[in-house]
């Protein structure tokens, strides 16, 4: 029995470089960027907002996808550092200053360090157990901001947060809001994308593929491990400021499982490991929950889950050959 | 100084003793093969030198330093490195990106989180191909090389560690007379300073290679000495097939 | 303090009848059911909907474990034919299907939390060694009890008890010498969400009904499963019962760090004892 298996995301950005012609791939890029910054100027109000809904929560899912597709780490509760973050940037915007740097920088480190309290744990798990452990740490979060009701509102959410105040004007226009979370998100991603394709992204895809075999050639890989989802923490916690920023109020359900899940389903319908199809993924997640729920009876949670169902039995490779590592490893 | 020194070394699955107070010596230099009959203990023991495994009692030595508590990744630092003996390498990885992530470790440069062009890395990892055989393949994907190439790239990621001493388990485990030929003389050819303590069961394979042999049987030393020695050993043919059948065993 | 020891023997054996069959089924068939906790909220909303008496009651238990079983068999025809693929297609499969079933209880009961009588008799409460405790709760530490010697019994005593935990230690070897262990995962999966929807009557009296009660159970659940050892039954009951305990004694002393005792615990086990207090090294995933 080998222990070699076939690559886990054929043609995922992350996993394998693309080895398309750089100039093509570089137009490509610009055009996508020059529509999406584009698109306030043509688009209503409210298709505006659910397209910014769209990056923040496709920059968390791509945040996500570091750990799940590049990692090999399946996480159900990576939603507690996009709440932590979202919450610590919207109690910021409230009580201290919501300029625009200071609730995204509070934002990712609150994330950041919600990861690192949490994350030696996790680290030394894996496969189901890490599911697990994150599930259970995802609900433990969820259960103390709802216990700390003095900052985080318990179960009324935090409201009444300010707009994102930029050298001193508030961003009160959807369309602004717009561009700021999407600068934002363009420096998450990029972040993540030369993460990804570092050497030390290379070695995370190691621990992926064989993690045994990483720490037989010397790497920590706990450490590495343990870094990354730290990483991907303070990536969440930018994701949830922005989710503040936008939303302007924060509540228990960003920090819970549902949105851990939905999170989840993305970067697997997009393809782990393709921080691109994440995004996909996150637009298609949103587009059902907040755009066509309604119209569906505020059911799409319902759609959803069928979603979920079809994905892992249409998904030719499964959840892109995502390894867990359980009993018969 | 000895290059690895065990002295004592035990460990027990249950009440099974695996490995039963195992004392070996390995000479710099030397390519000191471990031989035995199946259930000898040989693979428990290769775990318990690499780190893979936590031992029951006893120490081992690298170069004179007691390592006997640090982890596997430790004992790779401190120059010790393995090849598995199931080939086992990252199935997303070209050979060239398999090589390079050893080379990358143990290039004295840190890792870095943003991209980067590392050509003193890419350099070695070719120089490490092009040793063990496989330049031609470095942007073959590794589910599809063969599996004596696969046991090639084993090697060559091994030796990007810069190891002083490396592990051989099995190394000639399923490959073809042929392939088995080729790796013979890319062991042979190895750098003199780099120590090699091997598992095989190919004897002909152990008889050509080493210069010296420990035979383990039931999970204790029987005998170690010059392959010479091993072959006139009563004791040695007994444990492998019962008396009188030593001709057979190592052939002339 | 006594009345926190009886409460947490009757979480306790509730929690081992519910996560018993989580245990069982991840244990012969590597599924993970994610679902689990849906099934024991829709227990809990039949009892909702039929309580007030004794009719309502035992209606409630026998619909719950009608659709326990049928839900059981369902997902187990659901999850065969990914049995190649990697665990976490068929969590995702169960947890697509959780999140179906807890809309649909939304859409069939609204999305405010219903509080559940305890049947006609069982709603008031007696006097233990001096202490007043509610009458159901300790009727349900002795049903709860009832409930785990027959499960462990079977398994452990009968024939068919047998074949479960071969095919938890070793399910290629119990294939190879000619078992069908099909039909046996099948009624497994089905008698362990027959277990878990019968759980959610019992303690709807307990935990009520309301949506999100699904993820709070499935944790617990969980926490139980890995303490326990995957696939190991008296894992479970034990681990049940040192949850209840702790879960219970955490929220009296601890009230707004209870959930935070009860990770603690699940970390302390992971940490020092990856494979669970009673699960065998092979069931190690974690190190």
């Amino acid at each position: 029995m080998t222990a070699v298996e076939a690559p886990a995301v054929p043609g995922g950005a992350a996993a394998a470089p693309p080895r398309a012609p750089r100039g093509r791939v570089g137009l490509l890029v610009t055009a996508i960027v020059v529509v999406l910054a584009a698109v306030p100027l043509f688009l209503a109000p409210f298709a505006t907002t659910t397209l910014t809904r769209i990056l923040v929560f496709a920059l968390f899912a791509v945040s996500l996808d570091l750990l799940v597709g590049v990692t090999g780490l399946p996480s159900l509760g990576h939603a507690a550092y996009f709440g932590s973050g979202a919450y610590a940037a919207g109690w910021v915007s409230i009580n201290v200053t919501a300029e625009a740097p200071v609730p995204l920088l509070v934002g990712g480190a609150v994330g950041a360090l919600v990861a690192a309290l949490t994350g030696w744990i996790t680290v030394r798990s894996a496969g189901v157990f890490f599911l697990m452990l994150t599930l259970a740490i995802g609900e433990t979060v969820q259960q103390l901001a709802n216990a700390w009701d003095s900052v985080t509102g318990g179960a009324n959410g935090l409201t009444g947060i300010p707009s994102v105040r930029i050298a001193g004007a508030p961003l009160t226009n959807a369309g602004f809001t717009y561009w700021y979370v999407l600068a934002v998100f363009l420096v998450g991603f990029v972040v993540v994308w030369l993460v990804a394709r570092s050497p030390f992204g290379a070695a995370l895809r190691g621990i992926r593929d064989n993690e045994p075999r990483m720490r037989a050639i010397g790497y920590p890989t706990a450490l590495y491990k343990y870094a990354v989802f730290v990483l991907a923490g303070g990536v969440a916690g930018l994701a949830g400021s922005l989710l503040a920023a936008q939303a302007r109020i924060v509540a228990l359900p960003d920090l819970g499982f549902l949105t851990a899940s939905f999170a989840l389903l993305a970067v697997i319908i997009g393809g782990a490991g393709s921080l691109w199809g994440a995004c996909l993924g996150a637009a298609l997640v949103i587009v059902i929950r907040d755009a066509l729920g309604p119209s569906l009876g505020g059911h799409g949670t319902l759609v959803l889950g069928a979603v979920f169902v079809l994905v892992v039995y249409l998904l030719p490779r499964g959840a892109a050959g995502i390894r867990l590592r359980g009993r018969r490893s | 100084m000895t290059a690895l020194r065990c002295a004592g070394l035990r460990r027990s699955f249950g009440a099974l003793n695996a490995v039963d107070g195992v004392d070996i010596t390995v000479e710099p230099g030397a390519r000191h093969a471990l031989i035995g009959p199946n259930g000898a203990g040989k693979s428990t023991l290769f775990k318990l030198v690499s780190g893979t495994m936590r031992t029951h009692g006893g120490t081992v030595e690298l170069a004179g330093r007691d390592v006997t508590r640090l982890s596997e990744v430790a004992r790779c630092r401190l120059g010790m490195s393995q090849t598995m003996q199931h080939a086992s390498l990252f199935g997303s990885m070209t050979a060239a990106e398999t090589v390079a992530l050893a080379a990358a470790r143990h290039g004295g440069g840190r890792i870095s989180p943003l991209p980067r062009r590392q050509p003193a890395v890419q350099e070695r990892a070719e120089e490490l191909l092009e040793g063990v055989g496989l330049a031609d393949r470095r942007d073959v994907p590794v589910p599809a090389l063969s599996h004596g190439e696969r046991k090639q790239l084993e090697v060559a990621l091994a030796l990007a560690c810069r190891p002083s001493l490396l592990l051989l388990d099995e190394p000639a485990a399923g490959m073809s007379p042929a392939e088995s030929a080729r790796l013979l003389e890319l062991l042979a050819g190895l750098p003199a300073e780099i120590t090699v303590l091997f598992v095989e069961h190919d004897l002909d394979l152990v008889f050509s290679l080493a210069d010296s042999v420990t035979v383990l049987h039931l999970g204790r030393v029987l005998l170690s000495g010059t392959p010479d020695e091993v072959r006139a050993s009563e004791a040695v043919r007994e444990a492998y097939l019962g008396a009188g059948r030593r001709e057979e065993l190592f052939g002339s | 303090m006594l009345v926190s020891v009886l409460n947490g023997l009757a979480v306790g054996f509730l929690l081992f009848i519910l996560a018993v069959g989580l245990s069982l089924v991840f244990g012969m068939m590597d599924v993970l059911n994610l679902a689990h906790g849906a099934l024991f909220v829709l227990g809990a909303y039949l009892g909702a909907a039929f309580s007030g008496s004794w009719g309502g009651f035992l209606a409630a238990l026998g619909i719950a474990a009608v659709a326990g079983l049928a839900a059981g068999a369902l997902l187990s025809l659901m999850t065969a034919p990914l049995r190649r693929r990697s665990h976490l297609d068929q969590a995702l499969l169960t947890l697509g299907v959780a999140f179906v079933v807890a809309e649909l209880l939304i859409i069939f009961f609204g999305d405010d939390p219903l509080s559940v009588a305890a049947p006609p008799a069982l709603d008031g409460s007696v006097t233990v060694f001096g202490a007043v405790y509610p009458a159901y709760r300790l009727v349900l530490i002795g049903v709860g009890a009832v409930l785990a010697v027959v499960v462990y019994l079977v398994v452990e005593r009968t024939r068919v008890g047998a074949l479960v935990r071969a095919t938890v230690a070793d399910r290629d070897m119990v294939a190879t010498v000619g078992i069908d262990n099909r039909l046996v995962t099948t009624a497994v999966f089905a008698v362990g969400s027959l277990l878990a929807t019968t759980a959610g009557v019992l303690g709807g009296p307990i935990y009520g009904a309301r949506p999100g009660l699904d993820a709070t159970v499935l944790i617990l659940a969980l926490v139980v499963v890995v303490i326990g050892g995957l696939g190991s039954v008296r894992g479970a009951l034990v681990g049940a019962l040192i949850i209840g305990q702790v879960d219970t004694l955490g929220r009296l002393m601890l009230p707004e760090l209870a959930s935070f005792v009860l990770f603690a615990a699940l970390a302390v086990v992971l940490v020092l004892r990856p494979q669970g207090l009673f699960g065998g090294p092979v069931a190690a995933g974690a190190r």
